[in-house]
């Protein structure tokens, strides 16, 4: 099964309530997952700073003092927020890969969950409600977010098998389906440079979507390639920078439904995900077609 | 009347209550209040009872219906009235995937569309869309009527029994098997009672097209032994 769900909000004075209502969207479907779950979050961006999301296994011993030992390896100013088993680093724009390259020697053990100018993901084994807890994501504020709960099939139930899926700047995705053709694929995008933090199906879904916007297309053009290349069972939510995608394999099994007002987006695997949102009453809503692509964007919007 | 409030009822206080309506009971009309997504709202329903659910249902609502005559005044989530075996099943909004599955009698009534797989193995059920249906419907249907006022997606009516299927729009593509038949009068009578009972009104028999099974999956062909 699994359940995802997404919010990208039109209206700005929403914002502050992201964190709140995606969490509560994501609780609602807990019984169609129990295994792990995450969300990613579209937030503030300091211009010229960028933010990478970490996890680690054993935060008492990597996190303190982490900035500190950063700093030194790269000679640039990180700031480190720790919420839980993760972190966000904020660094300068400019010093992303270095400081994301120096984490392999200074914390071998910590692993990067996303990266970018706006984007934090957070993920853990467990059921929503802990998960959100641990994180405090109610309290985050936003402009659009995606979240996943996993009742694995493709890959173990760990932190880092658990959704969204994030391998490009600012890209993540969550999943529900299973996809068939995920080893052949890995192997083409390995052979492009991609790598790969884990067994798992989706990340390759979310690998070829960044493979294929690293080549020029966006968000839109990528989920239509997608729909060629990829094989098996899929309903997709992707989250960029700006913008907010669905997609649903031709054969549609895996549920969808969505709803749009002038305030927001929002996309759940079962309307009872839907059903305290402001003004779901107005709202327009709809089951996401087959092989359709529907995608949103801010830096786009009329 | 028992009204049901799912924002603080157990969805099992209501099943239960209409599971025991015995013969003869006077209190037959319930009302579901705040159904809110719920699943399997208003399922097992076995006696002449009339189900009012005042907004939209998530998975299997009114399956299994026997008798009982169930509005959903909002949309219904996949397989409502999947296996109903009497009775009539209302969705005012629209429906998703495989509405009416398996059903073996009664009428279900979809006054919106009706996502894919609509109506898939039924056998004996009355199914009238008053929009749109999707892909893959009627997939090895057996019996009863499927009747569509709008358009009908990709594979319709894929590896038919003896199902009837009227389709007033556009087919995408045909399934396997199934092709378009004559249009007979007792299929124009069929057509009239349907849609009368399903509350449409200013729509001819006439305007719709029959889609039935050409019979050819029915029997093992020795000219394939060589496939398998």
């Amino acid at each position: 099964m699994c359940g995802i769900v997404g919010l990208f909000l039109k209206d700005k004075s929403l914002e502050p309530e992201l964190g709140r209502l995606l969490s509560d969207m994501l609780i609602t479907m807990t019984d169609r997952g129990p295994d792990s779950a995450g969300i990613a979050i579209y937030g503030a961006e300091a211009p010229g700073f960028a933010k990478i999301t970490v996890q680690s296994p054993d935060p008492a011993r990597d996190f303190p003092g982490l900035d500190g030992r950063l700093a030194a390896a790269t000679g640039v100013t990180v700031e480190l927020a720790v919420k839980d088993t993760h972190a966000v680093l904020t660094v300068p724009e400019a010093s992303l890969e270095a400081v994301r390259a120096a984490l392999a020697t200074v914390a071998p053990t910590v692993r990067v969950m996303g990266a970018g100018a706006s984007v934090e993901i957070f993920k853990e084994v467990g059921l929503p409600r802990q998960v959100v807890e641990r994180f405090g994501i109610a309290a985050m504020a936003g402009s659009h977010g995606i979240g996943h709960t996993r009742m694995a099939t493709e890959s173990a139930v760990t932190t880092l098998g658990a959704h969204p899926f994030s391998t490009g700047p600012d890209q993540c995705l969550v999943h529900n389906g299973s996809l068939s053709n995920h080893n052949n694929l890995r192997r083409e995008l390995k052979r492009g440079g991609v790598t790969f933090e884990t067994e798992n199906d989706s990340e390759v879904a979310a690998a070829y979507l960044t493979a294929a916007m690293r080549g020029g297309k966006d968000l839109g053009k990528a989920l239509e390639g997608a729909l060629a290349d990829l094989d098996g069972f899929f309903t997709f939510v992707v989250g960029t920078r700006s913008g907010f995608g669905v997609l649903r394999d031709p054969i549609a099994c895996k549920p969808a439904v969505m709803a749009e007002t002038d305030r927001y987006v929002a996309f759940g695997s079962e309307y009872r995900a839907l059903v305290n949102l402001p003004g779901i009453e107005e709202a327009r809503i709809w089951e996401p077609e087959p092989a359709t692509v529907y995608f949103w964007d801010h830096a786009k919007a009329a | 009347m028992p009204v049901f409030d799912l924002a603080v009822a157990p969805l099992r206080d209501l099943n239960a209550a209409l599971h025991a309506v015995g013969a003869g009971a006077n209190d037959t009309h319930f009302e579901v209040i705040n159904p809110r997504g719920h699943h399997a709202v208003a399922v097992g329903a076995d006696a002449p009872v009339t189900i009012a659910v005042r907004g939209s249902v998530g998975y299997y609502c009114a399956g299994m219906n026997s008798e009982a005559a169930v509005t959903i005044h909002g949309s219904a989530g996949p397989g409502v009235a999947e296996n109903m075996m009497s009775g009539t099943v209302v969705v005012e909004g629209d429906a998703s995937q495989y509405a009416g599955a398996t059903g073996r009698g009664g009428l279900l009534v979809i006054k919106g569309n009706a996502a894919s797989r609509c109506g898939i193995s039924m056998k004996g059920i009355d199914i009238v869309v008053h929009g749109n249906i999707g892909h893959m419907s009627a997939f090895m249907a057996q019996s009863g009527n499927l009747v569509v006022l709008g358009d009908a997606g990709e594979a319709l009516g894929d590896s038919l029994y003896e199902a009837r299927l009227f389709v007033r729009g556009s087919v995408k593509s045909l399934g396997a098997d199934c092709i378009e038949k004559e249009m007979r009068p007792e299929h124009l009578a069929i057509l009239a009672d349907l849609l009368a009972r399903a509350g449409v009104e200013g729509v001819a028999p006439s305007e719709f097209k029959r889609y039935g099974s050409a019979r050819k999956l029915y029997n093992f062909n020795i000219d394939n032994v060589d496939a398998y």
